[in-house]
């Protein structure tokens, strides 16, 4: 994939894919370093970008039941598709095929394509001249996009790019990202307050 | 060797959160706040990682062909392609635009 073009080998590429497992994080962690970004930087962005698979973890565990032996082994597959899937089933049982299906069928294609990719990238050579350097940020834009259902995501996504371009020219690599987060607290601060001086402060919520 | 110290660093981090949702007890994490901040943080990542990755060269801001490929996946995005076609899209249109000299 794109993390040949980023100075990674193909060995660190697979081990990202095997690993960590859960796509976001793993092209926020190439990116970043890409960028120049020092593995700690990197790092804490790749791991807060993959802190809403703990929410999904809780959904699916009162959904799924499993037991204790096994969950060390399921949480590597918790991730984005595997969620949906699941809390898309009526009963448990067809929630536990699908949470397996799911998680075993995107984990082998994934760990394919990324090898494929990979492999592709080193033959290439240049990457960039073939637009390559654009797919992260497509990846990235087509993860969002589904996100933006109303106002309030829409204007953290507005102040996190300008948190994160205007930082840029003055913050080391891989900051600007980090400060940009903090633009989901704000918003959800100024709404708060916003609905709480009109006394609802169910507005604006899904 | 730093970019093996930032793959295991992710590595450990990424898997702790996934085990811990399914490990913590209901109720710990189920506060209407917190939901709504973990919903949120990876908009806001995400669209500053989107934005920055566009735009810049290094730390200096910049406008090129990128520019040209992430409105390309814009639009596919918006005619509800597929992921795949999404990144085809962005990764076409910033290549043919380079070659135009862009």
């Amino acid at each position: 994939m794109t993390s040949a073009g980023s100075g990674l080998t193909l060995l660190q590429t697979c081990a990202l894919s095997l690993l960590v497992f859960t796509g976001a994080s793993q092209f926020a962690l190439v990116g970043a370093l890409a960028a120049g970004g020092g593995p700690f930087t990197a790092a804490a962005g790749a791991f807060f970008l993959g802190v809403r698979n703990a929410f999904y973890g809780l959904r699916l565990s009162q959904l799924l039941a499993l037991p204790r032996a096994v969950r060390p082994f399921a949480a590597q597959w918790v991730i984005d598709e595997t969620a949906a899937v699941s809390l898309a089933q009526p009963t448990r049982r067809s929630a536990r095929i699908g949470f397996l299906v799911t998680g075993l069928s995107l984990y082998i294609l994934w760990n394919l394509t990324t090898l494929l990719g990979a492999l592709g990238a080193e033959a290439i050579g240049d990457t960039d001249a073939w637009g390559l350097d654009a797919a992260g940020p497509a990846v990235f834009l087509a993860l969002l996009a589904p996100m933006l259902r109303t106002g309030t995501e829409r204007t953290v996504a507005g102040l996190a790019v300008l948190l994160g371009l205007g930082l840029l020219p003055v913050l080391p690599a891989g900051v600007p990202v980090l400060v940009a987060a903090l633009a989901a607290p704000v918003v959800l601060w100024a709404r708060g307050r916003r609905g709480a001086s009109r006394g609802d402060l169910g507005e604006g919520d899904r | 060797m730093n970019i093996w110290i930032a793959i295991g660093l992710t590595v450990l981090g990424c898997y702790a959160v996934k085990l811990a949702g399914l490990l913590v007890p209901v109720g710990a994490l189920e506060r209407p706040l917190v939901r709504r901040l973990a919903a949120l943080l990876p908009v806001a990542l995400l669209a500053a990682l989107t934005a920055q990755q566009t735009f810049s060269d290094g730390q200096a801001l910049v406008l090129d062909a990128r520019a040209a490929g992430l409105a390309a996946a814009a639009v596919a995005l918006i005619l509800r392609a597929p992921f795949l076609l999404v990144v085809g899209a962005a990764v076409v249109v910033t290549a043919g635009v380079r070659a135009l000299g862009g």
